[in-house]
């Protein structure tokens, strides 16, 4: 196994006497694919929102590439490499398609000249075979906000490796979405992940989706880490299928 | 391409035979590009990067009353001059009436921008409807403050030196003071037009669109809304010098921190133009100039019922403004398609 990415120990949230994430450790090493399942309130997305700065975290530590990010904020955190995609799938929705990918640079190195220069051909360019890449480049020119939902996540999906991320953190990216365009996203997702060697970390509500990307899940529930291991065996483990038909 | 160099060509020779032809109206044509300025800086906020601002006159009145006092400031002893409320006739010959000015705008302007990056760093954190009540607060408190400060004349109002006679050959002051107009809207526009192609004006507007999701992505969201305040108030405060002087007399809240005519007329002529867009405020400036002189004109005494009958019917039948609406009917005119073309070799792989 390759360096942990994003390591994350210990980490507790409580929202005042409700308890979202306790004591969670979870390593996600470069170059792989991880998952993170789990009922509807189990913690998911508060964890996600606590390792990309979105609120301060209880206790605990997160560690990107070694580097403590517990305390950053959250463009800070976008600025190291470590980007999100909402669940409610956020996009610019009064700018056209190209407008979107172009804002999405990466903004690592900015001088305060960049800011007033007009973008360089290569971004453009960039921009339009990302868009291609996600099945978009016709609509490339309509306002964001005009796509259908479906369109709007790969867009959103396009957006974030413009960004030349190192790892991507996506909240459930299939759902909402019909069955023929799933099996488009997972192919595209692991293509990022194999070509482009973005380590991806994914919540995922559909199982076969989950199972066919992950190399190795976490699955939590009432905001505490229940299981983990490889897709075939947290598929026949008890703890987990008990925590989704609800059996105590 | 060709379209736009001709459209501009026309309205800069109208511009600047204006005041020729109509040599009537030159003040009315100099406040018509002022308008025109106004507009355009309120719409980097309001419209751009969707932040009501009411507060932008704040720049304004500063740069008015940061121009007149250095002007008098470098002949004359401030204090002295405000006390005999210019009696003993503040007269300044040409050169220093034009030194004076020239200083005074520049230190008008970067006082202005100054105070905008210190003051918007703060407010500039608040959202929505809490940011246009915070920099409603801020015009007031302006105002308020000059007319309580003796040093420029406090609620008495503070007389500019006159135009100096020796300078007629300029063509008069208010043919004088109608081309700085004309300057600065002309400098305001294209500057803005410039910056909106830039990553400046994608980054704003997507901080518009989405500011949460333009932090998940690792903008500077604090950096891009700084320097969009700054720019504003730098024209802003370039022209407020010049009004002071065109009008002859500053009031702390009638004509430098007007926050209820041109505070709000700003916002008024951008929405009725079409928030977002370039041509939308200069359309807004002067649809709102013309009918208002008109309903001067025709309707007096009904003027102001005229002009709100006419805002109602704006937001009622245009919510997004001329330019918006030209937006929403012809989306395919302003390159909002389906492109089937074919993209290029070498897509991300």
């Amino acid at each position: 196994m390759s360096a942990p990415m994003l390591e994350i120990s210990g980490v507790s949230k409580a929202f005042g006497g409700v308890i979202a994430n306790e004591d969670i450790s979870i390593t996600v090493p470069e170059g792989s694919i991880t998952g993170l399942i789990g009922p509807n309130g189990s913690g998911k997305t508060t964890l996600f929102h606590s390792v990309v700065g979105y609120h301060p975290i209880d206790s605990g530590s997160i560690k990107f590439e070694g580097q403590e990010i517990s305390k950053l904020r959250v463009p800070q955190i976008a600025r190291l490499g470590m980007l999100r995609t909402f669940q409610q799938t956020r996009i610019y929705g009064e700018m056209n398609c190209v407008k979107n990918m172009l804002i999405s640079i990466p903004h690592r190195d900015e001088s305060i000249m960049s800011i007033f220069t007009p973008f360089p051909p290569e971004a453009t360019e960039k921009a339009e075979s990302l868009l291609e890449f996600v099945g978009l480049y016709s609509k490339r020119n309509l306002l964001a906000g005009e796509l259908s939902f479906g369109q709007q996540k790969l867009l959103e999906f396009a957006m974030a490796l413009m960004n030349e991320p190192k790892i991507l953190l996506l909240d459930e990216p299939t759902a909402g979405i019909n069955p023929t365009l799933i099996n488009g996203i997972i192919d595209r997702l692991k293509k990022a992940n194999e070509q482009l060697g973005i380590t991806l970390f994914v919540i995922e509500h559909n199982m076969r989706v989950i199972m066919n990307l992950a190399e190795h899940i976490y699955c939590l529930a009432h905001g505490q880490l229940l299981a983990d291991g490889p897709p075939d065996e947290l598929r026949d483990n008890q703890l987990v299928i008990d925590a989704y038909l609800g059996a105590h | 391409m060709n379209n736009n160099m001709i459209k501009y060509i026309v309205i800069g020779i109208a511009g600047i035979l204006a005041p020729i032809v109509f040599a009537n109206f030159q003040v009315q044509l100099g406040f018509l590009w002022l308008m025109v300025l106004f507009a355009l800086t309120w719409d980097t906020q309001g419209g751009q990067m969707g932040y009501n601002s009411f507060g932008n006159i704040l720049f304004f009145g500063l740069g008015m009353y940061v121009c007149a006092t250095v002007q008098i400031g470098l002949v004359y002893d401030v204090a002295e001059y405000t006390a005999a409320a210019g009696l003993n006739s503040g007269r300044l010959n040409g050169d220093q009436y034009l030194t004076g000015l020239a200083l005074g705008m520049g230190a008008g302007a970067v006082v202005a921008v100054i105070v905008a990056a210190i003051i918007g760093s703060g407010i500039l954190g608040l959202r929505g409807h809490y940011f246009a009540i915070g920099t409603l607060g801020l015009g007031i408190a302006f105002g308020e403050i000059f007319a309580g400060w003796d040093y420029v004349g406090a609620g008495s109002g503070l007389a500019p030196p006159p135009f100096p006679d020796e300078l007629d050959f300029l063509g008069g002051r208010n043919m004088f003071f109608y081309y700085i107009f004309f300057a600065l809207a002309v400098a305001a526009f294209f500057t803005l037009k410039k910056l909106y192609a830039s990553r400046f004006g994608l980054a704003i507007n997507a901080i518009r669109d989405d500011e949460d999701k333009a932090e998940a992505m690792g903008l500077r969201t604090v950096r891009y809304k700084t320097i969009s305040w700054c720019i504003s108030a730098f024209f802003l405060a370039l022209a407020g010098g010049p009004l002071g002087m065109l009008v002859g007399f500053i009031d702390p809240r009638e004509t430098a921190f007007a926050g209820i005519t041109f505070g709000i007329w700003m916002v008024l002529m951008a929405i009725l133009g079409g928030k977002g867009t370039i041509w939308g405020p200069v359309i807004g400036a002067v649809i709102f100039h013309v009918t208002q002189e008109i309903f001067w004109s025709f309707l007096l005494g009904w003027q102001r019922v005229a002009m709100g009958v006419l805002i109602v019917v704006i937001v009622v039948f245009f919510p997004r403004g001329i330019m918006g609406w030209l937006r929403d009917t012809w989306p395919d005119r302003y390159g909002e398609k389906i492109d089937e073309s074919v993209p290029q070799e070498g897509a991300a792989e």
